[in-house]
């Protein structure tokens, strides 16, 4: 899983009928000390995340097992808003 | 599968309600790769060297619960012999 902020928001009305509903935000991939890093996602939103909120995104097949992603055409999808990254 | 550091934790109250009770940790890829966040399934500490399962496998290791991550901690390193 990887951890990303919330630039924007993806509007299609022709897509997939699974997919109807579900909120597709574009989000900026950062490090754990929350700067910037190269690279874009659009990912499901499942936790209704709002702009600039720092998220974290689980990507691959295993995003379709986040609950409201079952069998959805889905491969990067938000499971979690971030309140604090701690380092040691 | 690739051997990491835990170099830390994310704290996260808002989430899939499938993640809820999972602890969330930073994980920095041996040597110097980069950071990823896997979910821990062996009570891993900051400071362990610790074996982590990417790709849908990752989930496997809460079966038969089915969770959302493609990066899981499976185990803690204690020794790593090289020939």
């Amino acid at each position: 899983m990887v951890l990303a902020r919330i630039i924007g928001t993806v509007v299609a009305t022709r897509k997939d009928p699974r997919l109807e509903g579900k909120k597709l935000l574009i989000c900026r991939l950062v490090d754990p000390d929350g700067k910037d890093e190269k690279g874009y996602i659009v990912a499901v939103d499942t936790v209704h995340a709002g702009f600039r909120e720092q998220v974290l995104i689980v990507q691959g097949s295993s995003a379709r097992m986040a609950y409201g992603c079952k069998d959805t055409p889905v491969d990067a999808a938000i499971v979690g808003i971030v309140d604090q990254v701690s380092q040691d | 599968m690739y051997l990491g550091k835990v170099i830390g934790c994310v704290v996260s109250s808002v989430k899939n309600e499938v993640l809820e009770g999972k602890k969330l940790l930073l994980v920095r890829r041996l040597p110097n790769g980069p950071v990823v966040v896997a979910i821990d399934a062996v009570g891993a500490g900051a400071g362990e060297t610790v074996y982590v399962c990417r790709g849908r496998e990752a989930s496997f290791a809460f079966k038969p619960e089915e969770v959302p991550t493609e990066a899981t901690v499976v185990a803690i390193v204690d020794a790593i012999e090289r020939q």
